[in-house]
């Protein structure tokens, strides 16, 4: 499924990449050097104003790094090569936290879902029509909810309809901010097994942000601990939520509120 | 006697429409009780009809009766009375709750004038007790502060302040966490449980995560689509849980924290 | 928690189907604006008299071959009225397709500038809609000349600025959306998101809005025309007509009376359908939105 790739280079890194708003001395994220090699996925976990959605906007070539390098299969990431771009674009997607604000709510899922095929020029309306049968089943969606309108379905299954619609041009990575949060403990853990599923069979790489530790366990196997706009440990993510060296990590594991024994 | 008594709520839309169904629950002075449900339950409708504070257009049916005073069909002014003095409610999100024009100290202030009759000299000071009683740092300053000036767990707290201002016998709390930050929701809870304590003061806490719930309650009530599912004490209902729904509710709380578990042990 | 929690709610709950509720407000401005609508149709067509003809001997009043009688130069009243309305939908229709052209290009792109470049344009647009529109309309007029074409020019221009601003808001509430994000991840072109997915979700919103300028327009259009800014004679818009009937209100009434009761009728007509479109689209798009 995956196209193979010179095993020593990742799909995405990122080197001493800084980003500041412009007229802004202090950076938003600073110094940030990541890899994230197929296969192997990567959480990048902190708490509000911690840098993380401007990281995912710098790995999904939204903005450009002020400075540090971006790349992708080792080549510079550069936002106005048209070809690469394009290349990248099929390469990477996007599931967001919000799944009412992430779905046009005047348009049929089945055009939703078929964006990126029509987008990136792979298919006609016509043409996506089977692809988009057959990511919709995937996410465990009827066959008509192609024709249906995004209000017609509640947050969980919106939030598999993004899912449909990253997944749909068989990317290699899958960008997800907070992919969970907004959804109910029970629907939350459907979407986790759904999203642990298309790692498996789709030799998909997730990249997800996340603030819910036992989330980012169940997914990942890399962790990047994120406190502002710095990264303060990262590597197995059995050690770094296991035996966390850094007093922040610590806290935060030691934070997460458990269930009575 | 009990502090609150709901007895057969039942909440209509204007269509006809049951929100929620026949419920009925009691908190005894000093006694917490944890409302579990997702969206949809009916849990934040419930908060505000013991509140009297349903919206446009929603009825109750059914008693509830909070410090002997019956809110179902109460007048306005009634329940103005009640409110502060007999419960206070701390919202989800604390932006929306404070109002965005009016210092803090000021909004502090309000209900300590309104309550308590403070004037002058002795109203400042309530405030600054107020702040620091839930162990917001330079009271001075945050009390100077507009609500977006400072961050959302302070500004929750400041909610806080502002629903204890008055001493009420009843603290409603509606998710008070779950905007927070996983470090600050610890605190949070870690304050509003020794803040509860020490005044000895009852608690209807309402939230979708049962393991934040079992850290501030002992009794919970597990909801769905506006019934009362389950009822007991909240280990009891995690260890052995008896309706269906509550097993999957359990269940999915639990594969995920054993996820945590297997990650940081392997 | 409250507001999520609601909304949850309607989302999730199966919406009952409520007995359709009869809009009387669409259909009462529809029957208003639709019979004016229909003289100014006639008269494309068919007109009692040639609108030149002053055959009929002065202010005869409503009499046998003149419906409502005729004015000082012995015109048919009835005729007048029927080439007003031709000249009313024209000046309204006119005035709202440049103001919708002008308005939404220069609004999209004003939602696109950030910065520096966003304060300018905002406070362009806002200079343009505190500039008088007679003034606009002298201006035109002096570099034209008096005419239909001039006046709707102006009115059109005026009002491009008021849809500009409108249309700017709206467009960037919905580029801050994740669809318009998740758009672009998906490599699709801005001109694709403006027209696929910017336009139709401001699209109710702005219907209404050239509903409300329409009526406005119309309204515009008479005030220039008493002032002798609008069509030349012989073509009678009803503004001139409250000008030329002035002088004679309290001895024969019905040459003001009349243009004066259809102005009021159409943009009222207007004003419904536009208040009814509301009702129809928001609630709707409400629901789709939470």
């Amino acid at each position: 499924m995956t196209p193979v790739l010179d095993a020593m280079t990742p799909v995405l890194e990122m080197s001493a990449a800084s980003f500041a708003y412009r007229g802004s001395a202090a950076p938003v994220v600073e110094d940030i050097s990541l890899k994230i090699e197929a296969g192997q996925s990567l959480a990048l976990v902190g708490e509000s104003g911690a840098g993380k959605t401007t990281l995912l906007r710098l790995l999904l070539g939204l903005a450009r790094p002020t400075s540090g390098t971006v790349r992708f299969d080792g080549d510079q990431l550069n936002l106005r090569d048209r070809r690469q771009m394009r290349r990248f674009r099929r390469s990477v997607q996007c599931v967001f936290q919000d799944p009412y604000s992430s779905l046009d709510p005047r348009r049929r899922v089945g055009s939703i879902v078929s964006e990126p095929l029509r987008s990136l020029g792979v298919d006609d309306r016509r043409t996506a029509v089977p692809k988009v049968a057959e990511a919709l089943e995937r996410v465990g969606l009827p066959a008509d909810a192609a024709e249906r309108y995004p209000h017609e379905f509640s947050g969980g299954q919106r939030q598999r309809i993004a899912i449909a619609r990253a997944t749909v041009c068989d990317p290699r990575v899958l960008l997800a901010d907070e992919p969970v949060s907004a959804l109910d403990v029970t629907t939350r853990v459907k979407v986790v097994d759904l999203l642990s599923e298309l790692k498996e069979e789709r030799g998909l790489t997730l990249v997800m942000v996340s603030h819910d530790l036992s989330v980012v366990a169940s997914l990942c196997e890399h962790t990047a601990v994120l406190e502002r706009g710095r990264i303060v440990e990262q590597g197995d993510t059995a050690q770094v939520l296991g035996a966390p060296v850094d007093p922040y990590t610590r806290c935060l594991v030691e934070s997460v509120p458990r269930l009575p024994a | 006697m009990n502090i609150l008594d709901v007895r057969d709520l039942t909440i209509r839309t204007a269509d006809g429409r049951v929100l929620v169904d026949r419920l009925s629950l009691t908190i005894d002075p000093g006694e917490r009780l944890g409302l579990i449900g997702e969206s949809g339950s009916g849990k934040s409708l419930t908060t505000l009809a013991v509140l009297g504070l349903l919206p446009d257009g929603m009825t109750a049916t059914g008693s509830v009766e909070l410090a002997g005073t019956q809110i179902v069909g109460a007048r306005e002014k009634q329940l103005t009375d009640v409110r502060g003095r007999d419960a206070a409610i701390v919202f989800q999100e604390p932006l929306t709750a404070l109002d965005p024009l009016m210092r803090v100290g000021k909004q502090i202030a309000e209900p300590l004038a309104r309550r308590r009759g403070l004037k002058g000299a002795a109203l400042k000071r309530a405030v600054t007790e107020a702040l620091e009683q839930v162990r917001l740092p330079e009271p001075g300053r945050i009390a100077r502060a507009f609500p977006h000036e400072i961050s959302g767990g302070q500004r929750q707290r400041v909610a806080l302040a502002m629903a204890l201002a008055c001493d009420p016998k009843l603290l409603i709390a509606d998710e008070p966490t779950t905007a927070l930050d996983v470090t600050v929701q610890s605190e949070m809870l870690d304050l509003l449980d020794t803040l509860v304590r020490e005044r000895d003061m009852a608690v209807l806490f309402v939230s979708h995560d049962l393991a934040v719930v079992s850290k501030v309650t002992d009794r919970v009530l597990v909801m769905k689509d506006g019934h009362a599912v389950e009822e007991g004490d909240v280990r009891e209902i995690v260890r052995a849980p008896r309706e269906e729904y509550t097993r999957a509710l359990v269940a999915s709380a639990r594969q995920l924290e054993s996820a945590l578990d297997l990650r940081s042990t392997r | 928690m409250t507001q999520t929690d609601l909304t949850a709610q309607t989302q999730q709950t199966p919406e009952p189907k409520r007995p359709a509720k009869r809009s009387y407000t669409l259909i009462t401005g529809c029957v208003l604006a639709g019979l004016i609508a229909l003289l100014a149709l006639v008269s494309l067509v068919w007109l009692p008299y040639a609108s030149d003809d002053t055959s009929g001997g002065r202010l005869t009043g409503p009499a046998g071959d003149h419906l409502l009688g005729t004015d000082k130069l012995g015109r048919d009243l009835f005729t007048q009225l029927m080439t007003g309305s031709r000249i009313a939908f024209e000046a309204g229709l006119g005035s709202v397709l440049i103001a919708a052209a002008v308005g939404v290009t220069l609004g999209v792109l004003a939602a696109f500038a950030q910065g520096w470049l966003d304060d300018t344009v905002s406070a362009f647009l806002d200079i343009l809609i505190a500039f008088p529109t007679l003034l606009l309309a002298m201006l035109i007029v002096a570099a034209r000349s008096a005419s239909l074409g001039s006046a709707v020019l102006a009115i059109g221009l005026a009002q491009s600025a008021v849809v500009a601003r409108l249309v700017r808001v709206l467009a960037k509430r919905v580029l801050a959306q994740d669809y318009i994000t998740a758009a672009r991840t998906s490599g699709t072109s801005w001109p694709r998101i403006v027209a696929g997915h910017v336009l139709p979700n401001i699209w109710p919103t702005l219907v209404v809005n050239l509903a409300l300028q329409f009526g406005l327009a119309v309204l515009a259009e008479a005030g220039l025309s008493y002032l002798g800014l609008g069509a030349p004679p012989p073509n009678a818009s009803w503004g001139r007509m409250l000008q030329e009937a002035q002088a004679t209100f309290i001895t024969a009434p019905a040459g003001a009376l009349a243009p004066g009761i259809l102005l009021v009728l159409l943009v009222i007509g207007v004003n419904l359908i536009a208040d009814g479109l509301r009702d129809a689209l928001d609630p709707a798009a409400r629901r789709r939105r939470a």
